[in-house]
């Protein structure tokens, strides 16, 4: 088997070409210098009412992601750096404010359109903010600061939704003003029912997980998911891509197939991956037999496998209720402890692995404290790393296997004994 | 009158990290404590509770950091941890709430964490808007404050008084004003008045009633005309960064001796954050609105349609210093964000501009006084 593609399967060939058909309508959109791209950030995201005005999302984290995975992300961090970036800072807004600067085309050669509106769904991540106010100033585009409140408690008020909703009605009216075309709640709704589709499949894919050996991993493979997810959340197309991975992960369950030749240790994975090493690390993981049945980064645009789905009855709320209540970012760290403990449980995992990332403070600040509950309170093995989502600066190839190494070893031990 | 003397007293009961004082205050008054993290707290919704809110500025380089690295990781600043340390090393224990809001995703983080770590402790956490352009915004943040104020209600057995909050929005309006005339007179009489005595007699009332800091400050000002002038050559500068975790004290006399003549500074944003009165009428509602509508820009909130690099030049501009010096916390995201935005606002008017990074437990201040310094001479010489 090509080495390169050892881990891939169809759902993977299938989501290079969704995405690259979705670079190539960005592109056009460019060329033809249309008012149809509006920025949106990938937590919490709102993509349905963008869709229900035929307008295109950009995704800013995705053009940084996929300038890590390709290992191009280095010179953008520089030419921020050299701008006055600080190197604390979060390297998503670097890759792509030094990809604005430096005019250079996305991984796949294409061109970003200019935004006709970047609006903010500020859920839980101050940095989006700060992201967003530096493009805004940049392109010089409106921006609307599309204010979510966090979840601080378990359910939200009636306040919180209304403030929301609100703001949703305020951003149709500058979408009709932008496009010069009239809102369609009934068009919304038929978005709305196919992303409720959507979901449900992705749910079921989150599901089959589950099954041991799991037939894919739900870290590595489910970040390349997440693509079509997002972009493609209310489309056939994203339809018809998670009933295709569901037919193919069904298969592989079928005749017993895992993503490593034996699965030895199951894991749930918190934090972003890092990007510029993605295939190193997997392969480190995968040396091991260990896969991951639930990671908490594949949530950040939506928690949908205990069971919240967007209702096209009330689209407007529905969507305020997915950007509450039912993505990562705006819950509350404890929140995501108790997450975090479910999919230990319900995904029947032996270890918790914890991937500190230095960009990202939302995901790591207190995650020393995330260790010494699932070590102390619940009891489970748990590994903390450290690296960075897309500055390949921070990765130390070595560093990093002696510790998964090391883990991995005490935690065969402890197998061996408890059999005994 | 001695302010030297005053303020050196108020140095020591601020750097206090056993709040001896406060827990005096609280034997004594038997009142409720709460402690608020940076950067804004409605001041006026505690008081009409009777309930003394003690702004928590960290720890300064008093304390030794022995269980907080774990919990949280290197990249993180150093006011979380301190904060963090000041909790799990019991010094906190006669607090009786905490009060956090999401002004990064550290502090954010911090207060669920603490709400794990000190589950005995009425920790609360409020949602200040980030949509300044909304009309909805103010309504919002309306309900977030009647959450507090049944928060309160629930903790001190008391029943909310729109009469007392009236007359809390009063006394902070005073408190208010006051302060601005101190900054007015550092402005304009930096002879009378140096910044390390001005931020030590504004930041004592994190510490004190509001009645008795507005007691001081009225008599300082009385005082400060009769005050032998501290002649030296200075250079007129506004400071720019340090809204949540606070230098130390070492570091603001440093300032004061190198000949900064500071027009403008962010230091505890906090108390200065609401630019204008409140008005008094429908409080609830009007402490939101000035919430919303009537503060300083900060890395903190988001200024709406109007760039906060806008407001950031404008009152350079106002102001007419011969430099700025940018003086951001290591690892503080949004101040380190809003610096490249701030600086190319400068660069396009040919203001100079030094950026220097500090952290609330240094000890060592020679590198910084170098590169002050060597800009100052660079500025004159040059």
């Amino acid at each position: 088997m090509d080495k390169k593609k050892k881990y891939q399967g169809r759902m993977h060939g299938l989501q290079r070409e969704l995405m690259e058909r979705w670079y190539r309508k960005l592109h056009e959109i460019y060329e033809q210098d249309r008012k149809e791209a509006v920025y949106i950030m990938i937590s919490g995201n709102p993509v349905e009412l963008i869709r229900a005005f035929d307008m295109e999302p950009v995704y800013p984290e995705i053009n940084a992601l996929q300038l890590a995975i390709r290992k191009q992300a280095l010179p953008a961090l520089l030419k921020a750096e050299e701008m006055g970036y600080s190197t604390d800072n979060c390297n998503y807004v670097k890759a792509d404010v030094g990809m604005f600067f430096m005019n250079s085309p996305t991984s796949l050669g294409t061109r970003i359109p200019k935004p006709a509106l970047i609006l903010c769904n500020f859920v839980g991540c101050n940095t989006y903010i700060k992201w967003f106010e530096h493009l805004a100033e940049y392109t010089g585009s409106p921006l609307y600061m599309l204010d979510i409140p966090f979840m601080r408690h378990e359910e939200p008020t009636q306040d919180d939704i209304n403030y929301v909703v609100n703001q949703l009605k305020e951003i149709i009216e500058i979408l009709e003003n932008i496009t010069g075309r009239k809102f369609d709640i009934d068009k919304l709704r038929e978005i709305v029912r196919k992303a409720k589709i959507m979901e449900e499949l992705w749910a079921k894919v989150k599901d089959l997980a589950k099954a041991k050996p799991a037939p894919f991993d739900a870290y590595f493979d489910s970040t390349t998911m997440m693509g079509p997810l997002y972009v493609y959340r209310g489309t056939d197309d994203g339809i018809r891509f998670f009933e295709e991975a569901i037919k193919e992960f069904e298969e592989k369950i079928e005749k017993g197939i895992g993503t490593v030749p034996e699965e030895k240790f199951r894991v749930v994975v918190e934090g972003p991956p890092p990007y510029p090493y993605f295939r190193v690390m997997r392969d480190l993981l995968a040396k091991w037999g260990a896969v991951a049945v639930q990671s908490t980064y594949s949530t950040v645009g939506g928690i949908w496998e205990f069971g919240f789905r967007h209702d096209e009855n009330d689209p407007l709320k529905a969507i305020a209720l997915h950007m509450i209540t039912a993505n990562l970012p705006n819950r509350n760290y404890l929140q995501r402890y108790e997450q975090i403990r479910r999919y230990i449980k319900e995904w029947h995992a032996d270890a918790l692995i914890i991937h500190g990332v230095k960009s990202c403070r939302l995901f790591s600040c207190g995650q020393g404290d995330m260790r010494e509950f699932f070590i102390q309170e619940i009891g489970v093995p748990t590994l903390y790393i450290e690296s960075d989502l897309e500055d390949p600066r921070y990765f130390s190839p070595a560093q990093m296997q002696n510790r998964i190494d090391a883990f991995f070893e005490a935690l065969e031990h402890k197998k061996a004994i408890s059999k005994v | 009158m001695k302010i030297k003397k005053l303020v050196q007293d108020f140095e020591n009961k601020i750097k206090d990290i056993d709040f001896k004082y406060l827990k005096e205050y609280k034997q004594k008054e038997n009142k409720k404590i709460f402690a608020h993290f940076p950067v804004y707290a409605p001041h006026e919704i505690f008081h009409s509770f009777d309930v003394l809110l003690l702004g928590l500025n960290g720890a300064g380089n008093e304390i030794e950091i022995l269980y907080a690295d774990a919990r949280f990781g290197s990249f993180i600043c150093s006011i979380v941890k301190s904060t963090m340390e000041l909790g799990l090393s019991n010094r906190l224990d006669f607090i009786d709430g905490f009060f956090f809001t999401g002004i990064c995703d550290a502090a954010r983080n911090l207060c669920f964490v603490y709400k794990r770590n000190f589950p005995d402790k009425n920790v609360i956490f409020l949602h200040l808007p980030q949509n300044p352009e909304t009309e909805h915004a103010i309504k919002f943040l309306e309900s977030e404050f009647k959450r507090l104020i049944k928060n309160l209600e629930e903790m001190t057995g008391k029943r909310f008084s729109e009469d007392k909050l009236r007359e809390s929005i009063k006394i902070h309006n005073e408190n208010r004003k006051l302060q601005r005339k101190l900054y007015e007179i550092r402005r304009n009489e930096p002879d009378k008045l140096s910044t390390y005595e001005l931020y030590t007699l504004l930041r004592i009332g994190n510490f004190i009633p509001v009645e008795e800091h507005n007691k001081i400050l009225k008599e300082v000002i009385d005082y400060i005309p009769q005050r032998e002038p501290v002649e030296r050559d200075r250079i007129k500068v506004v400071i720019e960064g340090s809204f949540c975790e606070q230098p130390p004290f070492e570091l603001l006399k440093l300032l004061d001796d190198v000949g900064c003549h500071i027009l403008d500074d962010d230091f505890i944003l906090g108390r200065r954050f609401i630019l204008e009165d409140v008005n008094e009428d429908n409080p609830i509602y009007s402490l939101a609105e000035a919430y919303v509508k009537k503060t300083r820009y900060a890395s903190v909130k988001h200024s709406g349609k109007k760039y906060k690099s806008k407001y950031f030049i404008e009152n350079v501009k106002k102001l007419k210093p011969e430099a700025v010096i940018f003086m951001y916390a290591k690892f503080c995201e949004p101040g380190l964000f809003d610096y490249v935005l701030f600086k190319k606002e400068l660069e396009k008017e040919g203001i100079p501009y030094l950026f220097l990074e500090f952290e609330e437990k240094m000890w060592n201040f020679d590198r910084i006084q170098l590169e002050i310094e060597t800009f100052f001479e660079s500025l004159i010489f040059v």
